[in-house]
């Protein structure tokens, strides 16, 4: 068990993010995090990783209570929402300074080759353009070796390419028994990673399972249809 | 008939016998080894007019009076020794000389007022290149005129005003010049009450406990091209009239309660020239009118000039006013008092019409200065952001100032 | 925390915002010697700038930081470093540089000047260390409220505000309360309201300093007795120092429990 959660709450002034979340995540999956925009997906990874501190409940990160603690994170591999790095670091020195922060061994080099990096390591980060930003932000959360691989919308603005080889990376870091959470909004980027899908209505868990169970529930004949089905039936509900 | 001539030939007689007498004055020699070794026995010896030549030596000897007229000489400053035992040299004749005696340890009395030397109901006296140290009072004139002080030096190390004297002190007495004196470290370096017609011209006087120089009822007199520095204040001018301030410097009298000058019931009086430079206050002014404060400096002191009580017709023209926390304070909403083309470092108008003068007058007080004068606490928000805005306001739409307190023609630049 | 503060430390060092401050002071110490040609009475009119100017710049600059760096702040929290780390080490970084542009940018022309020949040199380094107090003040004050504001606008408003109070309003309710209890005596209150604002417990320590302090009569002459006596003089840096950790308390406390 990699991730357990239990009555997890979280409000923002008025607003109830969270509503009592109850989830495990098994080792060695990759769990995709669905929901309509403010149903809490990035509450719920940002409390995984101690960014947001919930109200009430409980959450152990490979057996360790997160509360008060922040070691925990060296299990965790992040990739925030749109990477916005201090604008005068140049790209090289912010994969240098992240390393020397972790200090743990890296795999940056590899990493670069991939997604063609080479040429921007020695431009400010301010100079690059959004996907190019965005592979520097894959290469700095993929370059550690770690149980816990965390992706907030790990393909805004790839090209096709590069998509390719975020996904071969993926499968890669799966293979060797690693854990992985995804949020997307690209629902083929879903269909074709995902062994789970967890989905997230108004701070609760509306679906949990996988998706050929997911279309059984919801009768539909694909993925797309079928997570558009969860929305509108949840609507309703 | 007979008799009666007789009379004035013996009259005759007399009188070219002693003006025979004193074209060979005689002169007298002193030390402490020669047949004449005490000062006081050798003047009761000597005729009027004689010379008496001090060599070098010690003259353990106090209240020595010089009661005619001679002249009394040091050779390389010989010592005269009071031995804190009373007042040392007191002249009771006219034509007197006193030149190059070293005379110290003046006794202190608290009922008397003891001098190094003291000048009584005497004209024509000259004290000069003398050097007094360890005293009381140092040359204090008494009812005397037509004399010079001239050349001395005088040091004290007064510590307390209570049981210390003023360098030189004229008391009732005129027509004195009193020239290239050096005074410190006494209580008033130089003091004048009830005397007219002095001449003071440069003299040092500094590091004196009270005053550099102090008028009391006295009028008509000058003072030029002297220096004042770092006395407790600088020159105080106190119910005195038509004195003539000319060409000094009054330089670092600082401290809680300093200035460079006092001003106190002083009218028609003219102050010219003078440098007031790093003083708390420049010219402390009460009371005093129809003065004229033409063509000075006040650089760097805390109040340049600060008006306190009833001053009427005084005119300050072509004045400097250099870098001072306050350049006038006042602390009535009445003003009488004529600036005119005076140059003001806070100034920050504009001459468009390029004639030198300023198009946009000057208002030398700031609203800081009357909140002091109201409420003396408020001075700790001195260089504080808000009094700054505060007078900046005051500036451009005077509310609580003299509305008519301005310089309307303020210089471009500074008078040289 | 101190990787955290060696790398906002070179990102500002290496900002154009730095320069700007350091060349601002660097220019204002040539322009005050130059027109001058004083060294005490450039210090004099440097207190006045370091007054109102260090607080302002180290207001704004702490709420621009603070809010420009954000994403990367939430990239830090991702990563195994405890959260007062990361606050500590950005908080440390503004201040120490800003107090670096202010040191070297003022210290430089005064050192070309001859200040080690002159005797102004203390007065020099006290100017320079309130400099320093104050801008770690600031930028506190500043961080302090930014962690607490997710309004960019309203962060910096009330930064601002802050600022403006302390730099002003403060000294009109003090005088006002002065004028207003005139009869009463007041050295004790006006030490103590002196005492309660960082930027006044400033000026005041200078001015005693400089030997303006005549110029404050009666009142100064309690104050000068206060400040004078090394106990007076520890406990002005120690209220300085209860500004400077007031805020960094504030901080850590805010840190610990803000969402991101």
């Amino acid at each position: 068990m990699t991730i357990e959660i239990k009555e997890l709450h979280k409000q923002f002034g008025k607003n109830r993010v969270l509503k009592g979340i109850d989830l495990t995540i098994e080792q060695g999956r990759i769990y995709a995090i669905l929901g309509p925009n403010g149903s809490g997906k990035t509450t719920l990874i940002k409390s995984i990783l101690g960014m947001v501190i919930p109200d009430k409940g409980h959450i152990s990160v490979l057996g360790r209570t997160i509360k008060k603690d922040w070691k925990y994170r060296k299990e965790i591999d992040y990739l925030p929402q749109i990477a916005n790095f201090p604008p005068n670091i140049k790209v090289k020195e912010l994969i240098y300074m992240i390393k020397d922060l972790r200090n743990y061994p890296s795999t940056e080099g590899e990493l670069i080759d991939i997604f063609g990096l080479e040429p921007y390591l020695d431009k400010k980060l301010s100079a690059l353009s959004g996907g190019t930003k965005q592979k520097v932000n894959i290469v700095v959360a993929f370059m550690f070796d770690s149980p816990l691989i965390i992706l907030d919308e790990p393909t805004t603005g790839l090209d096709p390419m590069a998509l390719i080889r975020l996904k071969e990376l993926i499968r890669k870091e799966k293979a060797l028994g690693k854990t992985i959470l995804i949020t997307s909004h690209i629902m083929q980027f879903v269909e074709e990673m995902a062994d789970d899908i967890l989905y997230l209505l108004e701070g609760e868990i509306y679906f949990k399972g996988n998706i050929r169970e997911l279309l059984e529930q919801t009768g539909q004949p694909d993925f797309e249809h079928a997570i558009a089905a969860l929305t509108t039936t949840g609507n309703h509900a | 008939m007979i008799f009666h001539n007789l009379h004035i030939r013996c009259s005759l007689l007399l009188l070219i016998f002693l003006s025979a007498h004193s074209l060979w004055a005689r002169t007298w020699t002193v030390c402490p080894s020669c047949e004449n070794s005490s000062l006081k026995e050798t003047i009761k010896s000597a005729d009027a007019h004689d010379t008496l030549l001090i060599l070098k030596g010690t003259y353990r000897e106090f209240d020595i009076l010089i009661d005619k007229p001679l002249l009394i000489k040091g050779v390389n400053y010989p010592i005269i020794d009071g031995e804190k035992k009373g007042e040392i040299l007191r002249v009771q004749a006219d034509n007197v000389t006193l030149d190059g005696l070293f005379i110290i340890n003046v006794g202190v009395s608290y009922t008397k007022d003891n001098a190094a030397i003291r000048v009584v109901r005497s004209k024509h006296f000259l004290i000069q290149n003398m050097v007094l140290e360890q005293l009381f009072f140092g040359i204090y004139l008494e009812k005397s005129s037509l004399g010079k002080v001239y050349h001395n030096r005088i040091i004290g190390e007064a510590v307390d005003e209570y049981n210390s004297g003023n360098g030189i002190q004229l008391w009732y007495s005129t027509d004195i010049e009193v020239r290239k004196n050096h005074v410190q470290g006494t209580r008033d370096g130089i003091y004048l009450e009830f005397s007219d017609n002095i001449n003071i011209t440069e003299n040092v006087s500094m590091d004196n406990l009270r005053y550099g120089l102090h008028f009391m009822f006295s009028n008509h007199d000058t003072y030029t091209h002297n220096i004042f520095e770092n006395n407790g204040a600088g020159v105080a001018v106190m119910f005195s009239k038509f004195i003539t301030m000319k060409n000094n410097t009054f330089h670092k009298n600082w401290g809680t309660a300093a200035y460079g000058m006092l001003l106190k019931e002083i009218n028609d009086a003219e102050i010219i020239g003078n440098v007031f430079k790093e003083n708390t206050i420049g010219i402390n002014i009460e009371g005093s009118n129809r003065i004229h404060y033409i063509g000075n400096d006040f650089i760097g002191n805390g109040w340049a000039i600060r008006v306190i009580g009833a001053c009427y017709t005084n005119r300050f023209k072509g004045n400097n006013f250099l870098y001072n926390s306050f350049d006038i304070s006042y602390n009535s909403k009445l003003n009488d008092n004529v600036f005119e083309g005076n140059f003001w470092s806070s100034y920050t108008g504009y001459d468009l019409d390029k004639d030198g003068i300023g198009d946009v007058p000057y208002r030398p007080v700031k609203l800081f200065s009357y909140v002091v004068n109201r409420t003396p606490e408020t001075i700790v928000l001195l260089r504080s952001l808000f009094m700054d805005i505060i007078d900046f306001s005051e500036r451009v739409s005077p509310v609580f100032t003299p509305d008519n307190l301005m310089d309307a023609q303020p210089l471009m630049k500074i008078r040289s | 925390m101190l990787k955290i503060l060696k790398y906002s430390f070179y990102d500002l060092i290496r900002s154009r915002w730095s320069y700007v401050y350091f060349l601002f002071y660097l220019v204002l110490g040539f322009v005050l010697l130059f027109l001058n040609n004083d060294v005490s009475k450039a210090v004099i009119t440097l207190m006045n700038v370091i007054i109102v100017l260090v607080p302002l710049i180290g207001t704004i600059f702490g709420v621009m930081y603070y809010y420009n760096s954000r994403e990367f702040t939430e990239l830090l929290l991702a990563q195994p470093i405890d959260r007062n780390s990361i606050f500590m080490g950005q908080y440390f970084g503004v201040a120490g540089s800003l107090t670096l542009s202010l040191v070297l940018g003022l210290g430089t022309p005064f050192v070309l000047y001859g200040l080690f020949r002159s005797n102004a040199i203390f007065d020099f380094s006290l100017l320079l260390v309130t400099g320093a107090f104050l801008t770690f003040i600031f930028v506190g004050l500043s961080f302090v409220i930014a962690i607490s504001n997710e309004n960019k606008i309203k962060g910096f408003g009330y930064a601002v505000l802050i600022w403006l109070f302390l730099a002003v309003v403060y000294d009109g309710l003090f005088l006002m309360s002065l004028i207003l209890f005139e009869e009463y005596p007041l050295d004790t209150f006006s030490l103590v309201a002196t005492m309660l604002n960082p930027i006044d417990l400033s000026r005041i320590l200078i001015l005693l300093k400089l030997d303006i302090s005549a110029l404050l009569g009666y009142t100064g002459a309690i104050f000068k007795k206060f400040f004078g006596t090394d106990l007076g003089f520890f406990i002005s840096i120690a209220t300085l120092f209860m500004w400077t950790l007031l805020p960094i308390l504030g901080l850590r406390y805010k840190a610990q429990k803000k969402d991101f």
